[in-house]
C-alpha cells in the first residue's frame, strides 16, 4: 500500500472530523465505542454526500444529460477508489452490494448453486458472524452442499491442523471465513488458509467487514478468491458495501438479481447479460452512499492504514491490560493478533445490565450475542458486552470504561 | 454503593437488585402441571417457568430458570410471588396491566382490585423510561402465560 503516513498521529484532530463526538447523551460526553457494528462518519463523507445531492444528482449509467454524466463519474470514481484501497487488479473485479451479508449471499447464490455441485463442501470457521453462516445453511439446504465447521481454539484462533484436516477429503469447494472476529477481535491467518485452502483445490471468500477497518487489505498479496467489507464500519454511509472477486469468477457465475443495469440486450425469449462487474448489479444502485463510500476511503488513505492500525493496536492493548485489571471481567479470547474489539463478561453483573449502567455515563457499548450465537455457545456464554474502538477512540475513553465497570460491578454486588 | 448512578435507581431500585441477585423462586418444580420457555432472541435471554395448580385451579406454586439480566430475573421473581394464589383468568388480567404499566410507567385504567399486587410489581415500572427492556421484564410473564395456555414456547413481543 502507498498511503501516506501521516506524521504524528493526532487523535485530536481526528476527533474534530466527527460532528458526532461533541454530542452529549443525557449530559454527558460520547463515549461510542461501538465502532465495530458501525463507525461514525466524518464530515468529509457527510459533505460529500450533502454536496452531491445538492449540486450533481441524477441516475447513473443510462441518462446523456448533463447531471447523469456527472453523477456517473461520481460514482464510477467510487469503484476506482475501492481498487486501490484493496488494490484489485481489475476495476471490473469491483461489484457493489449493499453490505458484506448481500456479498455473501451474492456469493451463495451465484457460486454456490451456479459453480458448486451437490456433494461438494463449503468450509466456514466457528467464529463466524451469522452473515456467514446463513447464507451456507441455505445454500446447504437448498443445493445439498455439505457445511463444515472447522473449529476454534480456547485463545479463539483458528485450530490450524483441524482446519486443514476438514480439507483433506477435497470435497470443499470454497472456504468462507472470517478475517477478523467481531467478537473476539482474532485476526485470521488469511495467506496461510489461501495457500491450504488452494492446495486443495477450495477457493477462499473473506468475510473482510472488521479487517478492513483495521489493517491495509492487498487482495493480490492475499491470494484469494472473493472478499466482502462493507461501507458503514470503515466511515462510510450505510447502503453500500463491496464484493470483490477474481474477474474470471465472475464472468462464469451466473447473475444474482435480475432487472435494469445488469443486461445487455431484452426480449421476452432470452436475454444477455451486461458485463461484469454490472451483470450483478441490478437496479439503480445506492448512488449516493457511493460517492460518501469513495470520500470515506479517501479519508481513511488521507490518515494511513500504518497510523490507524499503530493507534488502534496501543488502544487495544491499554483496553486489554485495564479491563483485565477489573475484578470478576473475563475477556472473551487471547488471540495473539488481534484487532481493536474485546469482548467481555462480568462476574456479578448481565451485559445487557451493563450496557445499560455505562450508557447512563454516556458509553455506547454493545450487548448480546452480536450476531455470532454458536461462537457464543463455544465459549459458554449466552450475551457479552463488547467495546470495539475507532480512530477517534482515546485512551482517556478506555480508562472512563474500566473505572465505570469497576463501579458497575460494585452497584450489582 | 457508588453514587455514580444514582440517576439509575429509578430502574435498579433495591428491590429489583435484591430480586435479583437472591431470587427466592429460582428453582425448577419437582412436581409441576404446566412448563413453558420464553425466548427473546433478539438478546439471548432466556427463560423456563414451572406451575403447579392447587385442586381449586389457583395458581399453588410457580418456580422458573432464567438467563438474562437483573431485570428479567427479579421480574420472574416478582411474577411468582404476585401469582401465588391467583386464578389463570386474574393472572392474566395482572400480565395485561403489569405490561402496560412496564411500557407507560403507570396504568391508570387498571382494574382497581388488582391494586395490590400492583403496588409489588411497581418497583419494574421504571423500564418504560428503557424500551429496549421493556421486554427483559415481560418475559418471564410470557412464558407463564404459554404455559398456561399449554403451549411450551413463548417470545417476547
Amino acid at each position: 500500500m502507498n498511503d501516506a503516513t501521516a506524521a504524528v498521529f493526532d487523535v485530536n484532530r481526528i476527533r474534530s472530523d466527527f460532528p458526532i463526538l461533541s454530542q452529549t447523551i443525557r449530559g454527558k460526553k460520547l463515549v461510542f465505542l461501538d465502532s465495530a457494528a458501525s463507525a461514525q462518519k466524518p464530515r468529509a463523507v457527510i459533505d460529500a454526500m450533502c454536496h452531491a445531492m445538492e449540486t450533481q444528482y441524477a441516475n447513473v449509467h443510462r441518462g446523456l444529460h448533463w447531471m447523469s454524466e456527472r453523477t456517473t463519474d461520481a460514482y464510477e470514481s467510487a469503484r476506482d477508489a475501492v481498487v486501490a484501497l484493496m488494490n484489485a487488479a481489475d476495476r471490473r473485479e469491483i461489484v457493489f452490494v449493499r453490505n458484506s451479508t448481500e456479498a455473501i449471499n451474492l456469493v451463495a447464490h451465484s457460486y454456490g448453486r451456479g459453480i458448486l455441485k451437490p456433494g461438494q463442501a463449503v468450509l466456514i470457521s466457528h467464529m463466524e458472524h451469522h452473515s456467514n453462516i446463513i447464507p451456507w445453511q441455505l445454500l446447504r439446504d437448498q443445493h445439498g452442499i455439505e457445511l463444515r465447521v472447522a473449529p476454534i481454539t480456547d485463545a479463539g484462533e483458528l485450530d490450524m491442523t483441524a482446519f486443514e484436516a476438514l480439507l483433506e477429503d477435497g470435497k470443499v469447494g470454497l472456504v468462507a471465513i472470517t478475517h477478523m472476529s467481531n467478537v473476539l477481535g482474532t485476526v485470521t491467518p488469511a495467506e496461510r488458509i489461501v495457500a491450504i485452502a488452494h492446495a486443495h483445490g477450495a477457493k477462499v471468500l473473506f468475510d473482510g467487514s472488521q479487517a478492513i477497518v483495521h489493517r491495509p487489505v492487498d487482495v493480490q498479496a492475499l491470494g484469494c478468491d472473493f472478499y466482502a467489507w462493507t461501507g458503514h464500519k470503515l466511515y462510510g454511509p450505510t447502503g453500500i458495501g463491496v464484493l470483490w472477486a477474481r474477474r474470471e469468477l465472475l464472468e462464469a457465475m451466473p447473475p444474482f438479481l435480475g432487472g435494469g443495469e445488469m443486461i445487455s440486450s431484452v426480449t421476452f425469449e432470452k436475454s444477455t447479460w451486461a458485463e461484469v462487474p454490472h451483470k450483478f448489479e441490478a437496479g439503480t444502485p445506492a448512488i449516493i452512499e457511493g460517492i460518501g463510500l469513495k470520500a470515506a476511503i479517501d479519508y481513511v488513505r488521507s490518515i494511513g492504514y500504518d497510523a490507524m492500525a499503530a493507534h488502534e493496536a496501543s488502544l487495544t492493548e491499554h483496553a486489554l491490560a485495564r479491563l483485565s485489571a477489573v475484578e470478576g471481567l473475563r475477556i472473551l479470547g487471547s488471540a495473539q493478533d488481534r484487532g481493536g474489539v474485546v469482548s467481555f463478561s462480568l462476574d456479578k453483573a448481565h451485559a445487557h445490565d451493563v450496557a445499560t449502567l455505562m450508557d447512563r455515563q454516556g458509553i455506547a457499548v454493545r450487548a448480546g450475542h452480536h450476531c455470532a450465537e454458536p461462537l457464543m455457545r463455544r465459549f459458554g456464554l449466552e450475551s457479552t458486552a463488547r467495546a470495539s474502538f475507532g480512530i477517534y477512540t482515546t485512551h482517556a475513553e478506555i480508562d472512563f470504561l474500566a473505572d465505570t465497570l469497576t463501579r458497575v460491578r460494585e452497584f450489582f454486588t | 454503593m457508588s453514587d455514580t448512578f444514582d440517576d439509575l435507581r429509578d430502574l435498579y431500585q433495591e428491590v429489583i437488585l435484591d430480586h435479583g441477585r437472591k431470587p427466592r423462586h429460582a428453582h425448577r418444580l419437582e412436581a409441576f402441571d404446566a412448563t413453558a420457555k420464553g425466548d427473546n432472541p433478539m438478546c439471548g435471554d432466556r427463560v423456563q417457568v414451572w406451575v403447579k395448580y392447587a385442586p381449586d385451579r389457583t395458581i399453588a406454586d410457580t418456580g422458573f430458570e432464567a438467563r438474562g439480566c437483573a431485570i428479567s430475573v427479579a421480574s420472574a421473581d416478582l411474577m411468582a410471588e404476585t401469582v401465588k394464589g391467583r386464578t389463570t383468568a386474574d393472572t392474566r388480567a395482572l400480565f395485561a396491566a403489569f405490561r402496560e404499566m412496564a411500557k407507560t410507567g403507570s396504568c391508570p385504567s387498571c382494574d382497581p382490585a388488582l391494586a395490590e399486587p400492583m403496588e409489588r410489581l411497581a418497583p419494574l415500572s421504571g423500564v418504560h423510561e428503557y424500551p429496549s427492556r421493556v421486554k427483559c421484564a415481560t418475559l418471564p410473564w410470557h412464558a407463564l402465560v404459554a404455559a398456561m395456555d399449554g403451549t411450551t414456547e413463548a417470545s417476547s413481543e
